[in-house]
């Protein structure tokens, strides 16, 4: 932990900072990221802009300020390396992994191992281990929208899959699975606001998740923003709402055209690897007809061997990385929608109740209630929220982008490499031949037609006994009904 | 191409067989010895679209090919002077070839590009007259007639320096050498085919290895074709990504050049299967003159088969014969015949009527035995002939074969590198988002 950043751990109230950093944390060594263990890029400097205390009017401006550091911090990591290699610590470690089947009478499911590591004294033990089943991230997901509505909860991958047609326990599957988990999971440790919710805690730390028991330890925002009453409509949606808007429709068209472009890419190399294989093969067969000819041909039928397979690892590559993050990026817009959305709710509802308050105050002079401020602060903390998990939002994308395409690029480099290889080995073999035969061949040559030790030689001997054999026939009968006669 | 004594003694053999040929000959041509290649530069340097009647009178566009030829001593001297042209039409290319298979049949004569394009894959048109056809054919055209100029028995051939430098009556003096007259009938060799008894084993063998040979080719070609198929779908999907990137970067701030520039890979990685593709062509070429070429070794086989046939069938026939004169003579019948029965039947012949038979007989066994002396003969001068050749044509297939599939690993290793770069080039821009 950075001893020197002042953070606001903003769940825990106006502590100050000298008690938040537990001696405990003083004492050991500044926890970096572990070999198996990554974390998700967050900024330290988000975590002061949120405002996860449910009583403090956080102003805008000071909001604004941050948003500065902010894209100072975005300047500073453009430099395009592993953008989860944060140089600065962070206090929350989380890992999905070790998929285990469960079998009982009544179902078969997966569970995942899910480590965690820690500093924060939110957590009684630096260290956990727990095992948990999709429907345990459905659950933690569920309760983080419902208790903190204003802030953009990651997505999960999808909870149905056609019993028929995908088979929910192949490798392929479970794994393709347990990466969106850990994403999941890693997302939510690096937010400033989520990862200290207390649902959180339980999900990571308890034995036994209890689901049915509701934990009572709501936020107070929650409860406020879910009793949003329904009914009001917006009027005007402020243009920075109105652009994130646009934005999103647009990137969720664009994506949704990558991942078809993706998968007809897949569909054509498929296609296309089927007939190679064929082509392979008949090569092959060829040699099996050729002397001379018989080594090159087969090591021609190897080097396309070589490049089918090449290609197969990186259609199995893409339908793994690839496909899946687009399809998890479309979900990720689906959520920032439906956050936009309540934000609107909340804008309508004040706006509605401060028009009714005001032609009230017109008519009797009933000063405006309270409620309407309070309404005006959760508009308010609505809008600051989500312009902060924007700009987060906004920044992952753009990283987790840049990964997956040069990942994307980096993957057909090395399906190129590896054919490169194949064919030059095979050409410097057939050239070390060229040369082996052209010096036997021109040895041959000053001999004239004589004994010859290889197969032209022989068939030429044989040629001359076969015309022998065969001109002696006529003659023979020839000399026989002569003798007859 | 062993230049030995023997090439002489098959071109002289040659000058005698072209009776009525033009008498003009050029004076560089008169060198025995050597190959026509060495005498001169042969090239087919244009094609060029011309319109003509037919022969039904019908209007219609046809190809002709120029062709080039210069004496090579001029131009080792280092004098460039103007080469001698004509030009000539896929027809008579046809029959050029046709004379010459009929000329030498114990020669595996080089065959002529196809007629019409085969194993396309969809991109390429079966048009004849497509320009890229066009071109490919003439290439072809120019390498049918390198290897038979450079071929030890046939670049001494008459008609063929006609062809080369006579445009007009040149024809004529092809059908006045009668070659038409002397093909053998297909009916004819294929019967030979089936009832031949004792073709040669190693003949016999290498027909065996023509089939293999067309039929690996041919498979070949054809599964090319469809791999070259899938590949151009493979690649043009990829221009997609050029579009769509475009459109997602005028929606980005940070991220827009990057991902714009990437696009713009996207699309030259797209556009780059044409000539990968295009430079494949020039394989296929050379898998179809194999191709062709078996079917050449295979009419050679075939031609031993025939010669082996009229040998057997004339052998047969003096047999029998002179089992007739035998049963004639003594009186005995070995065999069933309708004489026999009705000389039993009817009473024997007059001494006169045997005496003009046995007469007879003796004529024609006298008339067999020669037949069946210069059968042996043609069956062992074609069997010794093609032999030499088949070893010849062996040794360039190897040799041919070897190459083009060193030249096929070039351009793989190429498209390779090209795709290698593409992709680097676009992984510099994404790290660049």
């Amino acid at each position: 932990m950075s001893i020197s950043a002042p953070r606001g751990l903003a769940s825990s109230g106006q502590k100050p900072i000298t008690e938040i950093l537990h001696p405990l944390s003083a004492a050991e060594e500044p926890l970096s990221p572990g070999p198996d263990v990554t974390v998700s890029g967050g900024r330290d400097k988000e975590v002061g802009l949120t405002n996860g205390t449910p009583v403090e009017t956080p102003s805008p401006a000071s909001a604004s300020v941050l948003f500065n550091r902010l894209q100072l911090d975005d300047d500073l990591d453009s430099d395009g390396r592993d953008p989860y290699a944060d140089t600065e610590t962070h206090d929350l470690f989380v890992t999905v992994d070790d998929p285990k089947k469960h079998v009982s009478t009544m179902e078969t499911y997966i569970t995942y191992r899910v480590s965690t590591k820690t500093t924060r004294i939110e957590f009684d033990l630096p260290e956990y281990s727990v095992r948990r089943r999709y429907q345990d991230f459905d659950w933690l997901r569920t309760k983080l929208e419902d208790s903190q509505p204003t802030h953009l909860i990651p997505p999960l991958p999808e909870k149905f899959v056609m019993k028929g047609v995908v088979d929910r326990f192949s490798e392929e599957f479970v794994e393709t699975r347990m990466k969106a988990l850990d994403k999941f999971l890693k997302r939510v440790a690096d937010h400033p606001v989520l990862s200290f919710n207390p649902h959180l805690n339980a999900f990571l730390s308890a034995k036994d998740l209890n689901k049915r028991q509701g934990l009572a330890l709501l936020s107070k925002v929650g409860e406020s923003v879910k009793n949003v009453a329904g009914g009001y409509k917006l009027r005007v949606r402020p243009p920075e709402f109105c652009a994130m808007g646009e934005y999103l429709d647009t990137f969720n068209q664009k994506l949704g055209t990558i991942d078809r472009i993706a998968q007809r890419i897949l569909k054509e190399q498929s296609e296309y690897l089927t007939e190679l294989r064929e082509y392979g093969t008949v090569y092959a067969s060829w040699a099996g007809s050729e002397e001379e000819l018989q080594r090159p041909l087969e090591g021609v039928a190897g080097c396309v061997t070589t490049c089918c397979g090449a290609l197969e690892d990186m259609s199995e590559n893409m339908g793994q990385d690839f496909l899946p993050v687009l399809r998890e990026y479309i979900l990720y817009i689906e959520s920032m929608k439906n956050v936009l959305r309540k934000r609107d709710q909340s804008q309508a509802e004040y706006e509605g109740r401060l028009e009714a308050a005001v032609l009230r105050k017109q008519e009797d002079r009933t000063p405006i209630p309270a409620e309407v401020e309070k309404c005006q602060d959760k508009m308010e903390c609505f809008n600051a929220d989500l312009k902060a998990d924007w700009e987060r939002w906004q920044s992952n994308k753009r990283q987790d982008f840049k990964q997956l395409l040069t990942g994307m690029a980096d993957k057909n480099v090395t399906h190129y490499e590896k054919c490169q290889a194949a064919w030059e080995s095979l050409i410097t073999l057939l050239q070390d031949k060229q040369t082996e035969d052209k010096t036997k061949s021109e040895g041959r040559r000053y001999k004239g037609h004589e004994v010859n030790p290889d197969s032209e030689g022989h068939h030429a001997d044989q040629n001359e006994r076969g015309v022998a054999a065969a001109a002696s026939k006529p003659d023979d009968t020839y000399v026989t009904a002569a003798a007859r006669l | 191409m062993a230049d030995d004594g023997r090439e002489e003694s098959l071109g002289t053999d040659d000058d005698s067989d072209q009776t009525g040929a033009d008498g003009s000959l050029n004076n560089t041509m008169v060198e025995e010895g050597s190959t026509l290649m060495r005498r001169m530069e042969i090239c087919v340097a244009e094609a060029e679209k011309r319109s003509g009647k037919n022969a039904v009178s019908m209007q219609e566009t046809f190809t002709v090919y120029l062709i080039e030829t210069r004496p090579m001593d001029a131009v080792a001297e280092g004098h460039n002077p103007a080469p001698d042209c004509l030009w000539r039409r896929y027809s008579e290319f046809e029959l050029l070839r046709n004379y010459l298979i009929v000329t030498y049949p114990y020669i595996v004569v080089p065959p002529l590009p196809e007629k019409r394009a085969e194993f396309v894959w969809h991109k390429l048109s079966a048009d004849n007259m497509d320009p890229d056809f066009v071109e490919r054919r003439r290439v072809g055209l120019e390498n049918f007639l390198l290897r038979v100029a450079s071929h030890p028995v046939l670049c001494n051939d008459k008609i063929l320096c006609y062809f080369l430098t006579e445009e007009h009556g040149w024809k004529e003096a092809v059908y006045e050498t009668g070659f038409q007259a002397k093909a053998d009938s297909r009916l004819r060799a294929l019967s030979a085919t089936f009832r031949v008894r004792n073709p040669d084993k190693c003949f016999m063998e290498m027909k065996h290895y023509s089939d293999e040979l067309q039929s690996h080719t041919s498979q070949l070609l054809r599964a090319r074709a469809r791999v070259a198929d899938r590949l151009y779908g493979v690649f043009k999907v990829h221009g997609n990504y050029g579009r769509v990137f475009s459109e997602w970067s005028a929606i980005e701030k940070e991220m827009g050049d990057g991902l714009q520039s990437a696009g713009h890979h996207m699309d030259a990685y797209a556009a780059s299967i044409d000539d990968i593709l295009e430079e494949e062509e020039h394989y296929a070429d050379q898998l179809k003159e194999y191709l062709f070429y078996a079917e050449a070794l295979r009419a050679v086989c075939r031609k031993h088969e025939l010669t082996q046939f009229e040998l057997e069938m004339a052998s047969q026939d003096l047999i029998s014969k002179k089992q007739q004169r035998e049963e004639l003579a003594t009186g005995i019948v070995r065999t069933f015949s309708f004489k026999g029965m009705t000389n039993k039947l009817f009473g024997q012949e007059a001494p006169e009527q045997r005496e003009a038979r046995l007469k007879l007989l003796e004529d024609l066994i006298a008339e067999g035995e020669e037949t069946v002396k210069e059968k042996t003969i043609e069956r062992a001068e074609h069997v010794e002939k093609a032999w030499v050749d088949i070893q010849r044509f062996k040794e360039q297939k190897d040799k041919d074969l070897r190459e083009a599939l060193i030249n096929y690993a070039v351009m793989q290793i190429s498209m390779c590198k090209k795709g290698i770069q593409v992709w680097s080039n676009a992984k510099e821009c994404f790290l660049k988002m």
